[in-house]
């Protein structure tokens, strides 16, 4: 399949998520502290529009050094994309799937070019 | 060549960039739409054997049903003039639904979709919606909250709101479309109400069977519930026994969170039912009784199955009308729904399918529009199965158990 222009890059950092369909091929390009990353729209558990769901940061444990634990909180650094059919949660950066790492997210190539945004799936 | 020289394929930005409570049930189950396109199931019958509408959205026009003068005008005023109140009479869990995951499954908070059709129920567009994203031809629609009313510390309270809901579900739904049917619900805690139930609605359209709601303490092999059985029996309809979560069972007073309490709940109330569904010979005194086990997933019946065998070789003189292997009844008196399907050891739900006897005693079941949902897919997908038994897993097994004409029914096509 060709490359794509989709917006202007100015366009996706203002928006930070946008999910296209290029000739039925649906991907989920999002920007995020300064880089972009682009996912195939298909989540591995059931086949969900993962893209198309809401974006969580990461909820970690806090335990102490006695190994005791002090309730949750937002890692403000990783941010997740969430399949809205069944919740299952994938770092936008990695696309891996969190916790237990069981899925990945299928890349697709993007990148920047004069100023725009490029997808090369 | 410079970017405004170059030819590039043109990219349509989706309607829909994030989901939300608003999203149309079309639009979210798109991708099961055309995944069943994809995979031909239009040439496949598909029953959906457990799937919910929301009941307490249309609470005030179901305490209307309600037969009892003096509780029907209550719930009347109690509807009409508090802002914020839950559903009149309705016990339950209140702020304790947590089943969206803290907003990250939109659909299982809510549905706020637009619906045009002012011809029929809202649910009735919203349960079509949801039939044609999974390529379902009849769905079997259960109330939500209502899986608690076993618990109700008004006896009479089951009796009377079970009555209204199930007069108003078959004016309101069930008469609307062909594909929609239901096991009516049996307010189980006074056998002889449930007894006129089944009496006045074995022959209602779309009443495929009758529902026994799991949260409840009745002991079901007592005496008190053999009429009904038998009564049960004779309409040649299965009983289902519907599981659902009950966190405030002592049982469940350590655990925190939603994922383990639902993990176990779904599965304890079931297990316990079996255990005195099978060991009181149920089976043996009604051996055409049809019974179905519902969303407790699958994982449990092998482990409840080698249970049950290894303690009855040492103890059959507790089991007395018993004549076989507490498993083979399990295999044979008893059908199961698939969701939610464990799958993440393939090897375990292999051999899990094979003890159920899958091919003839499996039914699919999509629970939709709950965050555990199954999609056809789930069935379609098993590599360890053949194609006959993933169509009789999918649909001619339902069909057999509950007769239904194994065509599609006549569609209705207004998804407006």
């Amino acid at each position: 399949m060709a490359a794509t222009k989709i917006c202007p890059a100015s366009e996706l950092i203002s928006a930070g998520k946008k999910v296209v369909s290029i000739d039925g091929v649906e991907v989920g390009i999002f920007h995020l502290q300064g880089e972009f990353y682009a996912w195939h729209n298909r989540c591995p558990h059931q086949g969900g529009p993962v893209c198309q769901g809401r974006m969580f940061n990461l909820v970690e444990e806090v335990v102490d050094e006695n190994r005791c634990s002090h309730g949750r909180r937002f890692n403000d650094e990783r941010l997740n994309i969430v399949c809205p059919w069944h919740g299952t949660e994938f770092d936008i950066k990695t696309g891996k799937s969190t916790g237990a790492q069981r899925w990945m997210l299928r890349p697709a190539k993007v990148f920047v070019e004069e100023g725009q945004v490029i997808l090369d799936v | 060549m410079n970017i405004a020289e170059r030819k590039f394929a043109l990219p349509e930005e989706l309607p829909v960039q994030e989901v939300s409570t608003y999203t149309d049930t079309r639009q979210l189950l798109a991708r099961a739409k055309r995944e069943a396109v994809k995979k031909g199931y239009s040439d496949w019958l598909i029953c959906d054997m457990d799937a919910h509408h929301v009941e307490t959205v249309s609470w005030k026009e179901i305490v209307e049903y309600i037969e009892d003068p003096v509780l029907r005008f209550q719930a009347q005023l109690y509807h009409n003039e508090r802002h914020g109140g839950t559903a009149y009479g309705l016990n339950g869990d209140f702020g304790l639904r947590y089943q969206d995951v803290g907003g990250r499954i939109t659909h299982q908070a809510d549905r706020r979709e637009t619906v045009k059709n002012t011809k029929v129920h809202r649910d009735v567009v919203l349960t079509r919606r949801a039939m044609d994203g999974l390529a379902v031809d009849y769905m079997v629609v259960f109330p939500a909250n209502m899986l608690h009313l076993g618990l109700h510390p008004q006896q009479e309270m089951e009796v009377l709101l079970a009555r209204a809901y199930n007069r108003w579900m078959v004016e309101k739904l069930l008469s609307a479309d062909p594909g929609i049917v239901t096991l009516v619900y049996l307010p189980f805690n006074t056998p002889e109400a449930a007894c006129k139930i089944v009496e006045e609605y074995a022959d209602k359209k779309g009443v495929i069977g009758f529902c026994i709601t799991s949260v409840r303490h009745k002991p079901v092999h007592s005496n008190e519930y053999m009429r009904l059985y038998r009564m049960i029996e004779e309409t040649g309809k299965p009983v289902a026994f519907h599981a659902a979560y009950h966190w405030q069972d002592p049982s469940l007073a350590t655990v925190p969170t939603f994922l383990g309490m639902h993990a176990l709940g779904f599965v304890w109330c079931n297990m316990v039912h079996m255990t005195n569904w099978i060991l009181s010979g149920i089976p043996e005194k009604f051996p055409k009784l049809k019974s179905i086990w519902v969303e407790s997933g699958l994982a449990w019946i092998p482990a409840l199955m080698q249970r049950l065998d290894d303690q009855y070789l040492m103890r059959q003189s507790e089991a007395p009308l018993l004549k076989r292997m507490p498993s083979d009844y399990m295999r044979e008196n008893c059908w199961y729904t698939s969701q939610p399907m464990e799958r993440t050891n393939m090897k375990a739900l292999q051999l899990t399918l094979e003890m159920i006897n899958a091919d003839t005693q499996l039914l699919y079941a999509s629970d939709w529009p709950h965050f555990d949902f199954d999609t056809p897919g789930t069935i379609f997908d098993l590599p360890f199965l053949s194609e006959q038994a993933k169509r009789n897993i999918l649909g001619l097994n339902a069909a057999k158990l509950f007769g239904l004409d194994p065509r599609r029914p006549a569609g209705v096509e207004d998804l407006d």
